[in-house]
């Protein structure tokens, strides 16, 4: 996983409530049996005009004018401001492999849903929870003002805005450590292989009927 | 010990380890996978050299991307025609393979989609842990087992370390009191419930569902609620052991044997929340008040009753909302104020992972009977949701009622639901559907999606539009003219 410490992107605005998994990358996409990939399909019922298809030339299909990620003044951006429960619907990974592959390193919403939290964090895609009124005035700047540019410090756990204005923001202390890491948490995991076993013993006495290999504990 | 919800306890029956930063590693007891999220789990797996921890609690099937008609599946994997699922299906059957872990195979008799082939088996079982790369496995839940969605991460970490790294979800109640009334179901009430508390209301919590509402429905009705639990944000949806949870376990293939039964539901009853327990958040609806629902919008919360009407933009609580209101109008082609049976329909579709066990077949059968599909409908089609289901179906002669009335029956799959297969709605096409998920695109690019139960989609079907089915009397058959 790519590591996360600290970030100076330009910022996209996505001003719509409840970005669902099926929006941000479409079911047909999903057939890639690949982690990589995804990044020209990311929104893709809303950037291209046309219905998108896998194995598609991209170059020929005709771009949605309207939609926020093709206006040129964000092309490169690296942060997305989008409103709540962003991520919400299927516990799609190939969410947050489509906004990565895309560029994005951070999303900014009021709220966002849990597997889809969970899912970004593991992929290097940090989501950063802000009150409402907050994301509200970062929507009015980043919309005002061309080339409006964030800077990102997770370890400060800060949010800069180009006024110096700093705005903390919360982040649990085990996920920042791995995105700061850039750790594999399997291998941490494994690290308690002695605990798992003796859990996984004692339940196979208490609960047998969980277990259906025959093996006795 | 003090007094416990029912999250509580199994979380605690679950706790390997409690880490000092506040997450916990949780031990997992059931495994389900599919073919579209477990991939790049073995490709992880395979890089890192590892191997599955314990292979007995993994179960696979394919359901996602297999073609429901008999003419593609007759040549099993090799007869499905896009090349991308194929290959897809043909992966998870390589990985299985290679991995050595259990799977009911395309043309299986117990292939289905994964939430109704577990409970089906009896491989979810109360006081179980259960997740799947899938965020419906909130299904399970019915059961009294500890079950939610993860993404495809956490399935390799599953497979490597049967253990996931969690941390402690906040309790809620939602409680339905009373009866509900005739022709009102499971899904009308999880409808409501999402109308009530919003797509996000549940988000960081695990809801139980309780009250005497809950304790009157059947399990396969418990199921489609937690199925839906998802859908107001929550990972987990959970329902209380008691004796309908019982019943419908006992000599399920992968329940507890002759000898550990009576063990097994010793331990099971315990499985409810203390008398005196706390819930973070208590949610009460009246079973009296909720009628047939029907969702207008793109988001399930975007939802009303059936005699009720399209909402007005103006009216709602905030602009990000109003905004909402306005682009769903727009995409589902509708206007404020329109009347919800006004809405005319081209598709109708029964199936899905919240709706296609047999109660809910029979549910639509009942309405079917006797009566023809609407002329100006381009397709209505029911997919049971395994092929279990599907021969208990045609042993009650189900299918022969939709084909009669002009219903088509297919091969078993998640189908038209997320439409990967070839079953899909065309652009700006109103669809009435049992499945979960109105997201614009969800069932085909354009297309759009109204959520209904199984009872509403058939008389939907029938009439051509919505249509209360409260007022749809049963036709008299020799059946049920018993004197
Ligand atoms: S039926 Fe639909 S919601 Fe259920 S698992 Fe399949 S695609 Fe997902």
């Amino acid at each position: 996983m790519e590591k996360f410490i600290r970030q100076q992107g330009l910022v996209a605005p996505l001003d719509r409530a409840n970005v669902d998994t099926d929006l941000i990358i479409p079911k047909q996409f999903l057939k890639s049996i690949k982690r990589t990939g995804f990044g020209p399909n990311l929104f893709d019922e809303l950037r291209y005009l046309d219905e998108g298809y896998i194995g598609q030339d991209i170059s020929k299909r005709p771009l949605n004018p309207d939609f926020v990620l093709n206006q040129p003044r964000y092309a490169g951006a690296s942060v997305l401001l989008a409103r709540r429960n962003f991520g919400c619907g299927s516990s799609r990974e190939h969410a947050p492999w489509a906004l990565t592959d895309f560029g994005f390193r951070v999303v900014i919403a009021p709220s966002f849903a849990d597997i889809f939290y969970n899912n970004s964090f593991k992929n290097g895609l940090l989501l950063i929870t802000l009150d409402e009124d907050t994301v509200d005035r970062l929507f009015k700047e980043a919309e005002a003002v061309e080339g409006y540019r964030l800077d990102i410090d997770l370890e400060a756990q800060a949010v800069i805005t180009p006024s110096g204005e700093s705005i903390p923001f919360e982040v649990d202390s085990f996920r920042k450590h791995c995105l700061m890491e850039g750790l594999d948490d399997i291998g941490l995991t494994l690290k308690d292989q002695d605990a798992i076993d003796s859990f996984e013993k004692r339940h196979r006495t208490e609960r047998p009927w969980l277990f259906r290999d025959g093996k006795t504990a | 010990m003090a007094s416990q919800t029912l999250y509580d306890k199994l979380w605690d029956q679950h706790l390997v380890k409690q880490r000092e930063d506040g997450t916990a590693l949780i031990y997992i007891d059931r495994h389900l996978l599919h073919e579209v999220t477990s991939p790049q789990a073995f490709e992880g797996l395979r890089l890192a050299g590892r191997k599955p921890w314990r292979l007995d609690a993994n179960l696979a099937t394919p359901d996602h991307n297999v073609p429901t008609s008999l003419k593609e599946r007759a040549a099993g994997i090799a007869g499905i025609e896009d090349e991308t699922s194929r290959i897809q299906v043909q992966t998870l059957d390589d990985n299985c393979n290679s991995f050595n872990i259990e799977q009911f195979t395309i043309n299986d008799a117990r292939q289905g989609i994964v939430h109704v082939v577990g409970p089906e088996q009896g491989a979810t079982l109360p006081g179980m842990t259960v997740v799947c790369g899938d965020s419906h496995t909130a299904t399970h839940g019915a059961f009294a087992a500890l079950a939610h969605g993860i993404g495809t991460s956490e399935v390799e970490h599953v497979l490597a370390t049967q253990c996931l790294i969690q941390r402690k979800m906040k309790n809620m109640l939602v409680r339905v009191d009373g009866r509900l009334g005739t022709g009102v179901t499971a899904k009308d009430v999880v409808l409501a419930i999402i109308g009530e508390i919003g797509t996000a209301g549940g988000t960081g919590y695990a809801i139980e569902f309780g009250g005497s509402a809950i304790q009157d429905i059947s399990m396969e009705g418990r199921m489609t609620i937690c199925n839906m639990a998802i859908e107001a944000g929550a990972r987990v949806g959970l329902v209380g052991v008691d004796d309908i949870t019982i019943d419908y376990l006992y000599e399920r293939p992968y329940a507890p044997n002759a000898q550990q039964w009576e063990a097994a539901v010793a331990d099971w009853r315990n499985l409810v929340s203390d008398a005196d327990a706390e819930f973070d958040k208590v949610v009460v609806l009246k079973a009296e008040d909720i009628a047939p629902q029907v969702t207008w919008g793109t988001s399930p919360e975007q939802v009303t009753s059936v005699n009720g009407v399209v909402p007005d933009p103006a009216a709602a609580s905030d602009d990000t909302e109003a905004r909402g209101i306005t682009r769903a109008l727009e995409y589902m082609g509708l206007s404020a104020q329109q009347k919800i049976t006004d809405i005319k329909l081209d598709r109708v579709f029964i199936g899905s992972c919240t709706n296609s066990r047999i109660e809910d077949l029979r549910e639509a059968a009942r309405v079917a009977e006797g009566r023809t599909v609407a002329k100006s409908l381009k397709q209505a089609m029911v997919v049971p949701g395994s092929g279990l289901v599907k021969a208990q179906a045609e042993a009650e002669g189900l299918h022969e009622i939709f084909l009669a009335a002009g219903f088509e029956w297919r091969e078993p799959g998640c189908s038209m639901c997320l439409a990967m297969n070839a079953d899909k709605l065309g652009a700006g096409e109103h669809c009435a559907s049992t499945s979960n998920r109105n997201f614009e695109g969800r069932q085909g690019f354009g297309g759009r999606t109204h959520l209904v139960s199984p009872a509403m989609a058939a008389a939907a079907a029938i009439a051509g539009h919505f249509v209360d089915v409260r007022d749809f009397a049963p036709i008299p058959t020799n059946n049920t003219q018993v004197a």
